[in-house]
C-alpha cells in the first residue's frame, strides 16, 4: 500500500510543530489581568494561558497578584492541564491497544510496506536486518526533514490555499478511506454481515460529521473523539505497515529530530515558530488536539478583536500541514469562540500535537501486538505518562517551546525493552509459582 | 465460564481498588498525577529486581530446578527489598518537592498534604503491583483452556484474585504507615513494615497450599488496616461518629446547599 506523501509530513510536522510553538506573552498578560478580580471565583473559571498553539500547560505568573495563592494555583491548574492530556492520550492508546489485541489484521505482516521504508527487512541475517532497518530510518527521516522544509517554505511564500486544499484532501482520505478500511477489518474480525448500503451511510456519515467538526465548527467533544479517533487509525496504519525493527528505530530517530528541529536555531521548526511570531500569526493549529475552548471577547475589549480575527483567519489559512493531521488546525479554527458578554475568560486548555498521539499509540500498539504480554504493554502506557508530565513540567519551567516526543519515547522505549526481556521470564516464573512481590 | 471467571477475578482483584480511587482520587488531578508517579517508581524497583534476577540466572545452572527456585526466592527477598527502598526515594522525593512548593509560594498549606501523598502514593504501589502479578492471569483466564489438568491446583485464578486484593490494599496501608514512620521519625514503625511485607511475599512460598498463604496475609492485611487508620487520624470516637452520621466536621464538609 502506496499512502500518500501528506500523511507523513503531517505526523512529523504536527509533532514537531506543536511543541515548538512558544507561548504568546501578551495575551496571557492579559488573561492575567483579567483573571485579578475573579481570583475568588470557582478555581474552575480562572484563565490558565497555555501559550497559543503549545501543548505546555500553565506558566509561572509574575504579576501582581501574591505569590503564594497564584503558585498554588498555578500548580494545581498546571495539574488539571496534564490530567487533560492524560485522557485523550490514555484514550488514544486505549483504543489502539483494543484494536490490536481483537483485530488481527493490524498485527499482520502483509510483506506490503510503505514506499518510505523500501528496504525489506530479512529475519534471517541480524546484520542485514539491522542494517536495512537503520536503511528504512534514514530515508524515512529525510522525507519527513524535506516536507517540513516544503513546508516552511509553503508558509514562508504565503500559500495558504495550497496548504489549506492539501489539507482537506489528506482529511478526507483519513476520514473515509481508513475509517472504511478499519470497519471492514472489524466485521471480518467479528463476522458481522454487512450490506453496502449501510455501510456507505456509516462512513458517509461519519466522514462528513468529521470533515465539519475538525475543519469547521462543532461540539468540543465530538471534535476532541474524532482526533483522537483519527490519531489511532494513523498510528495503526503505522503498526501496520512499518516492518518490526524499523519501527522502533524510526521512533528513536523521530524524537531526535524533534530535539533537533525545535531547538536548534537553524531547525525548520524553529523557523517556523519565528516566521508565524513574525506576522502575529498562530502557527498551525494544525493537527493540534485542543482540551478546551477558548472564550474571547470580541466586541468589548478594544485590543482583543483585532488579534482574536487575526489569529481566526491566520489558523484557516496557515495551514501548512499536509496530511491527515490538518484536520486539527482547521478545528482549531472552527473552535475559537466569541462570547461578548462576560471579561476576557480565557480558558485555553493545553494543546498538544496529534504526531505525539500517534507515535504514543505506535509504540504501546507495537508493545501490545509483539507478544501477548500485557506487563510490557502496562509498562509503556505508564513510562509514557511519566515523560509527558515531565516535559509539561519542563515546559512550565522553562516557559519555552519544547518537543513532548523525545521524553516519552526514551522513557517507553527503555520500558519497552527492559520489560520484554528482563521482567517478563520474572514474572512468569513467580507466576507459575504463585509467588508474589 | 471462562468469561465469567474473567470479570469475577478481575472484580475481586481491582473492585476496591478502583472504587477508592473512582471516589478518592479521580477527581484530584494532583492526586492522579502523584499515584501515577507512584506506579512509576513501584515499575522502576521491579526493573532493578528483574535485572538482578536476570544476571544471577544467566550465571547460574539452568537445570538445576531447586537452584532456580533458590534464585527465585532470592529475588523475591530482593524485590520486596528494593519496593521498600524505593518507596522511601519516593517520600523524600515528596519531601523536597513539598519544600521546594512552600518555599517558593510562601504559604503555610501545601497544595497536598503529606498524608493524602501516603495514601496515593502506596495506592500507586497497589495498583502497579496488582496489575503485573494478575494481569497476564487474567488474560489467560479467558480461556481456552482446563485449570489444574496436570494436577495442578484448581483455584488458582481466585486465589490470584484475592492475593492480588491483599496486595493492593497492603501497599496502600503500608504507604501511610510508612510515610507516617518517616514523618514522625519512628524506624521501628518503618522496619515493621518492611518485615510486614517481607513475610507476606514469604508466605506466597507455600502456595499451593492456599490456607497457609492467603489467611495469614488477611490477619495482616486488618493489623495494618487499623494501623493505617489511626495512623491517618482515626480513632474509634471517629470511627463511631462516622457510621451514626454524627460527624459533625463531615457533615459540615460535605453540606450540599439545596
Amino acid at each position: 500500500m502506496n499512502t500518500s506523501d501528506s500523511e507523513e509530513d503531517s505526523y512529523n510536522e504536527r509533532s514537531a510543530l506543536v511543541q515548538s510553538e512558544s507561548p504568546t506573552i501578551p495575551s496571557y498578560s492579559q488573561d492575567h489581568d483579567m483573571s485579578l478580580p475573579q481570583e475568588t471565583d470557582a478555581k474552575r473559571r480562572r484563565p490558565v494561558s497555555s501559550g497559543l498553539d503549545e501543548p505546555v500547560p500553565v506558566e509561572r505568573e509574575r504579576a501582581a497578584t501574591p505569590d503564594g495563592e497564584e503558585e498554588e494555583l498555578t500548580l494545581k491548574y498546571g495539574a488539571k492541564h496534564v490530567i487533560m492530556l492524560f485522557i485523550p492520550v490514555t484514550l488514544c492508546m486505549v483504543v489502539v491497544v483494543a484494536t490490536i489485541k481483537s483485530v488481527s489484521f493490524y498485527t499482520e505482516k502483509s510483506g506490503q510496506r510503505l514506499i518510505y521504508t523500501p528496504f525489506e527487512e530479512d529475519p534471517n541475517s541480524v546484520g542485514q536486518r539491522l542494517l536495512n532497518s537503520l536503511l528504512n530510518t534514514i530515508v524515512m527521516i529525510s522525507v519527513i526533514v524535506f516536507m517540513t522544509i516544503i513546508l516552511v517554505v509553503l508558509y514562508k511564500y504565503r500559500c495558504y490555499k495550497f496548504i489549506h486544499g492539501w489539507l482537506i484532501l489528506s482529511s478526507l482520505m483519513l476520514l473515509f478511506w481508513f475509517s472504511f478500511m478499519y470497519l471492514e477489518e472489524v466485521f471480518k474480525t467479528y463476522n458481522i454481515a454487512m450490506d453496502y448500503p449501510t455501510l456507505v451511510m456509516i462512513i458517509w456519515n461519519f466522514g462528513v460529521v468529521g470533515m465539519i467538526c475538525i475543519h469547521w465548527k462543532g461540539p468540543l467533544r465530538l471534535q476532541q473523539a474524532y482526533l483522537i479517533v483519527i490519531s489511532a487509525l494513523m498510528a495503526l496504519i503505522f503498526i501496520k505497515y512499518l516492518p518490526e525493527w524499523s519501527a522502533w528505530v524510526i521512533l528513536g530517530a523521530i524524537s531526535i529530530y524533534d530535539l533537533i528541529a525545535v531547538l536548534c536555531p537553524k531547525g525548520p521548526l524553529r523557523m517556523l515558530v519565528e516566521t508565524a511570531q513574525e506576522r502575529n500569526e498562530p502557527i498551525f493549529p494544525a493537527l493540534i488536539y485542543s482540551s478546551a475552548m477558548v472564550w474571547m471577547v470580541g466586541m468589548a475589549d478594544t485590543s482583543n478583536p483585532d488579534r482574536a480575527d487575526e489569529r481566526q483567519r491566520g489558523e484557516g489559512g496557515a495551514r501548512a500541514q499536509e496530511g491527515v493531521e490538518s484536520e486539527d488546525d482547521v478545528a482549531q479554527g472552527g473552535r475559537r469562540r466569541y462570547s461578548a458578554e462576560e471579561d476576557l475568560e480565557e480558558d485555553r486548555g493545553v494543546k498538544l500535537g496529534l504526531g505525539d498521539f500517534i507515535f504514543y499509540s505506535v509504540l504501546v500498539g507495537k508493545a501490545a501486538a509483539t507478544g501477548g504480554d500485557w506487563n510490557t504493554t502496562l509498562a509503556c502506557f505508564v513510562a509514557i505518562l511519566i515523560g509527558l508530565c515531565l516535559t509539561l513540567l519542563l515546559l512550565a519551567i522553562f516557559k519555552k517551546a519544547l518537543p513532548a516526543l523525545p521524553i516519552s519515547i526514551t522513557f517507553g522505549l527503555v520500558f519497552y525493552f527492559s520489560t520484554d526481556n528482563l521482567v517478563r521470564p520474572f514474572m512468569d516464573s513467580l507466576a507459575a509459582h504463585q509467588y508474589y512481590i | 465460564m471462562t468469561v465469567a471467571v474473567f470479570f469475577g477475578c478481575t472484580f475481586i482483584a481491582f473492585g476496591p481498588a478502583i472504587s477508592l480511587f473512582l471516589f478518592t482520587i479521580a477527581r484530584d488531578p494532583l492526586r492522579v498525577i502523584f499515584l501515577i508517579a507512584g506506579a512509576f517508581f513501584w515499575l522502576v524497583s521491579l526493573l532493578l529486581s528483574s535485572l538482578v534476577w536476570f544476571i544471577t540466572v544467566q550465571v547460574s545452572n539452568k537445570n538445576s530446578a531447586t537452584q532456580q527456585r533458590g534464585l527465585l526466592i532470592f529475588g523475591v527477598v530482593l524485590s520486596v527489598l528494593l519496593q521498600e527502598t524505593f518507596r522511601y526515594g519516593y517520600y523524600r522525593l515528596l519531601k523536597k518537592a513539598n519544600e521546594g512548593l512552600l518555599a517558593l509560594s510562601q504559604e503555610d498549606t501545601m497544595p497536598i498534604s503529606m498524608r493524602q501523598l501516603a495514601y496515593v502514593s502506596g495506592l500507586g504501589f497497589g495498583f502497579m503491583s496488582g496489575a503485573f502479578s494478575v494481569v497476564n492471569i487474567l488474560s489467560d483466564s479467558l480461556g481456552p483452556g482446563t485449570v489444574g489438568i496436570h494436577g495442578d491446583p484448581q483455584h488458582y485464578f481466585i486465589s490470584s484474585a484475592f492475593m492480588t486484593l491483599a496486595i493492593i490494599l497492603l501497599h496502600m496501608f503500608w504507604g501511610v504507615v510508612f510515610f507516617e514512620a518517616c514523618e514522625r521519625q519512628r524506624w521501628w514503625a518503618l522496619g515493621a513494615v518492611v518485615i510486614s511485607h517481607l513475610i507476606v511475599s514469604c508466605l506466597t512460598f507455600v502456595n499451593p497450599h492456599y490456607q497457609g498463604s492467603l489467611i495469614p496475609t488477611y490477619i495482616i492485611l486488618s493489623i495494618m488496616a487499623a494501623w493505617a487508620y489511626l495512623c491517618a487520624g482515626g480513632s474509634l470516637r471517629n470511627l463511631k461518629l462516622c457510621l451514626t452520621c454524627k460527624d459533625k466536621d463531615f457533615l459540615l464538609a460535605n453540606h450540599r446547599p439545596r
